[in-house]
């Protein structure tokens, strides 16, 4: 009987609940030295001196390394796009520079934890202070600079055809809007904070790693290292979520093999929370510049999106999101003339990565509020707008204005059925009773309407299937789960294909001596390619049997996928604010979301759920903030505004399923898609409700207080 | 110091620093793995525990503190022979636990929340459980596992 398509229960939970998962810090790690970095205080300085005798004599340290002491090559930017005078100290040295807040400086390795912690609080490490930067539009000024040798604080740029503010794309257009808007900074925040061991065995490297991608882990230990591929074991045992911020190693993980070598003894690290918020990348930062004209009857004719993107202190992968939000820029739109431009900074905060969604929800959020402004300006309704707008439903690809091509969509029946189901005409004329009646606590009704491209990220993927005599089957795949339930969801192919009973399938990962290759996972690539990919190879062992037994069989292949995909769907949210307080409350989400084939509903229905609630708190809760000296203010679970079962509803979730023909499956990703639409749906509602003060827009997040004083700012 | 206490049924006894906290007594001096640490602040509910039945975080007890008492974490829990308890297996029916590193001291904040109160509804469900954070399921799947467990027999009993 084939399980594709059915509700099948995780395979995987017993473990978690009752043993709990094995996690790196929990594994005994025999003999390891532990690691403690002593960190920046201050944003941006020179050090002077660094004094670490008094703690090289503390109690159980073996040891305490400084910048001084480090012989390796210092690390160029992580994509060769950026600026290359752009590089990375291990640890500064003596007269070099720290550029944010919690940068590891020192490293202490010691025979317990506490006694490194203890030893920190000797050393003494003088810096004179230098201005730091803090947000893009600082940071474009190059008075104050990260890199003096650099010359500026641009890491990269994409010029575009025509600069913001420029009329000339708008000649024929009625209606114009412009807005600056926020796309603020938020921390990933998984549960599981990073740790890392690593122990040589002469010329062989093993690492426990915190990774979505054990692969790319093992190949940036061996670029550094000067090591084969071969020479390296990476292990991810459990991972405790990751979001696009533990997919590729951090320094403090890379330079733990050079400890260990220096120590001769196996060293292992781990984080607190702290630590955690300020130094695993933090997600979006970029502050946008949106134009978008058309007719007076609502017909778009030109959009311009400017981006100015925050890399923080050094170039990872955040600096290039901006590639992805230009991709899906126009959205599910076709508007005839479209100019993209932006620039990537270096700032004296924490350097910023991938993070669900990863530029995407950055393009959704820009358009999606346009589109609100521009039915305001208009004085059209924002689905009507919308609907004269949609790129018309298709089953062939969809080359769009900005060159993306699309597989398959249809935007306007998700919008239908979203709208239908929130009824929206109930809920308009809700708003409307309230308005009249002067209600203190006014209605907001959000729109947004999506399309993001997944499984762009590295595509293929490796998949290894065998049956051992006694018909058990054991699937490998490259891909790297942390919570998505590749352990279920592989089976469940695997059982279908060879019909085979679930419990007589195990599904291994996160190994590379027994992967041989693998993609890990991010970007929604795993189903579509990692899942496909044990189709196919289990339709290989079938072609083996020919029809006899498959006993004793074994077949594994890297399959390809013809392209990334790109689900879509529509999102309606309704909003209570009191006007008085400022206080938002999410009443009702309605998330249409179309990934295509589902495989298994429940975990798609828990991707979505988790993808909302990060959507929600990036629009009404979450953000990473620092003074104007760089320092952090939100950098414990105390501080920062994490959400909470409290301040969510139960999302009303509703499928659609428009294959696509790229993979086996027919398959889109859907791991990042609820963070996508929910955003700017809530977002737009928080305006909305107050759009009969004369309020147009609000940045996220759209917190009380900023809520109250645009309400007393459109008053007065 | 010296503390004594009964963990998961069984008496333990062992001298420990005076700053050691409970989390890391059972972590690192009894080898329980299930309870886990995710934050320095008191804010995640990650280490959640049952402590003399009533649901604490375990990183804000220190050990010298539960001297006497009973502690119950997650490897403590039990259903019907082989059965996961009540809670556990609502965890599992209603996927309520994605990359599982909020889950046992979720489970233990739920059943803390089911003893205290008798009729439940997703409102107390949400607010009783303000003190776990959880980054993956969105909650929804966390709160439907014990709105339903909470009419599960046996979901109270922890020993």
């Amino acid at each position: 009987m084939s399980l594709l398509g059915e509700r099948v229960k995780r395979t995987e939970d017993r473990k978690f609940l009752t043993t709990g998962g094995t996690y790196v810090d929990d594994l005994p790690h025999e003999g390891a030295l532990w690691v403690t970095y002593l960190r920046s205080t201050v944003a941006h300085a020179r050090i002077s001196s660094i004094d670490v005798s008094d703690a090289r004599n503390a109690l159980g340290v073996v040891d305490v390394i400084t910048g001084d002491d480090i012989d390796l090559a210092p690390l160029p930017p992580d994509f060769g796009l950026y600026n290359d005078k752009m590089v990375r100290p291990w640890l500064p040295p003596t007269g070099g520079k720290v550029r944010y807040v919690g940068e590891p400086v020192v490293a202490i390795l010691s025979e317990t934890r506490a006694q490194a912690v203890d030893a920190s609080e000797l050393i003494v490490v003088d810096y004179d202070p230098l201005p730091a930067v803090v947000g893009v539009e600082n940071a474009a000024k190059d008075e104050s600079l990260l890199f003096e040798e650099a010359g500026t604080n641009l890491a990269f740029e994409m010029k575009g055809d025509s600069p913001p503010g420029d009329p000339t794309l708008f000649e024929g257009c009625d209606v114009v809007v412009r807005q600056r808007t926020v796309n603020q900074r938020v921390a990933p925040a998984p549960l599981e904070t990073r740790a890392c061991a690593v122990r040589w065995e002469g010329d062989h490297l093993t690492v426990w790693a915190s990774t979505q991608a054990p692969h790319g882990v093992r190949d940036a230990y061996a670029k550094h290292f000067e090591l084969e591929p071969e020479q390296i074991r990476v292990i991810s045992p459990d991972v405790g979520g990751g979001f696009g911020a533990k997919i590729s190693p951090y320094v403090e993980e890379l330079l733990l093999p050079w400890l260990a070598r220096r120590s001769g003894k196996p060293v292992r690290w781990a984080e607190t929370r702290t630590e955690s918020m300020l130094n695993l990348g933090h997600g979006r930062g970029q502050v946008q510049e949106v134009e978008l004209g058309g007719t007076r009857d609502g017909k778009l004719l030109a959009y311009r999106l400017t981006v100015d993107q925050d890399c923080g202190a050094y170039c990872k992968v955040g600096g290039l999101m901006v590639f992805s939000t230009r991709m899906m820029a126009t959205g599910v739109y076709d508007i005839p003339k479209a100019h993209y431009a932006c620039r990537s900074w270096v700032t004296n905060t924490t350097p910023t990565v991938a993070y669900r969604g990863a530029g995407r929800p950055e393009a959704a959020a820009a358009i999606e509020r346009a589109v609100d402004l521009f039915a305001a300006e208009a004085g059209l309704d924002p689905a009507e707008v919308r609907r004269l707008n949609f790129i018309a439903a298709f089953g062939e690809p969809h080359t769009t204005t900005m060159g993306t091509v699309y597989d398959t969509g249809d935007y306007p029946a998700a919008l239908s059925l979203a709208l239908d189901k929130a009824d929206y005409a109930g809920l308009r004329a809700e708003q409307k009773r309230r308005r009249e009646t002067n209600d203190s606590v006014a209605l907001g009704i959000g729109l947004s309407v999506y399309v993001e491209v997944t499984g762009g990220a590295g595509a293929g993927e490796w998949a290894g299937v065998s049956v051992d005599d006694s018909g058990k089957v054991t699937v490998r795949t490259g891909t790297s789960p942390h919570g998505q339930g590749h352990n279920t969801a592989w089976a469940q192919i695997a059982s279908s294909k060879l019909g085979v009973a679930m419990s007589d399938i195990t599904v291994e990962h996160g190994d590379t001596d027994i992967i041989p290759m693998g993609g890990g996972t991010m970007g929604s690539r795993s189903l579509q390619h990692g899942g496909a990919a044990v189709a196919k190879v289990c339709d290989m062992l079938l072609e083996k049997a020919a029809g006899g037994p498959l006993q004793g069989l074994s077949a594994d292949a890297s399959v390809s996928a013809s392209g990334p995909t790109f689900p879509f769907g529509a999102h309606v949210a309704i909003v209570e604010v009191d006007t008085e307080t400022g206080m938002v409350k999410l009443r009702q989400l309605v998330a249409v979301d179309d990934a295509g084939k589902i495989l298994n509903p429940t975990l798609a229905d828990g991707q979505v759920h988790g993808g909302v609630a990060q959507g929600v708190a990036q629009a009404l809760l979450e953000e990473f903030s620092y003074d104007a000296d760089g320092n952090p203010l939100t950098s414990t679970l105390a501080d920062y505004a994490f959400v909470t079962a409290a301040e969510l509803p139960s999302v009303d979730r509703f499928m659609m399923e428009t294959p696509t023909p790229n993979n086996e499956l027919g398959a889109k990703g859907i791991g990042e898609s609820g963070t996508i639409g929910s955003t700017p749906a809530v977002q737009n509602a928080v305006v909305d409700a107050l759009a009969h003060l004369g309020v147009r827009h609000i940045d996220m997040p759209t917190t009380p207080e900023k809520v109250w004083r645009e309400i007393q700012k459109a008053r007065s | 110091m010296k503390v004594a206490m009964r963990v998961n049924g069984e008496h333990r006894a062992d001298e420990v620093e005076s700053r050691l906290l409970l989390v890391q007594y059972l972590r690192d001096v009894l080898g329980l793995k299930a309870t886990n640490i995710g934050c320095d602040t008191t804010s995640c509910g990650a280490c959640t525990v049952l402590l003399d039945g009533e649901s604490v975080k375990s990183c804000t007890v220190l050990a010298v503190q539960a001297d006497g008492s009973a502690v119950v974490t997650a490897e403590g829990l039990r259903g019907d022979g082989d059965q996961m308890h009540p809670m556990q297996q609502a965890f599992n029916d209603h996927h309520g636990l994605q990359c599982g590193f909020c889950t046992p001291g979720m489970v233990m904040a739920a059943i803390g929340l089911v003893k205290e109160s008798s009729d439940l509804d997703e409102e107390a469900v949400r607010h009783g459980l303000e003190g776990n954070l959880c980054r993956c399921t969105g909650y929804q799947n966390i709160v439907a596992a014990v709105l339903d467990a909470a009419r599960r027999p046996g979901v109270t009993e922890t020993s």
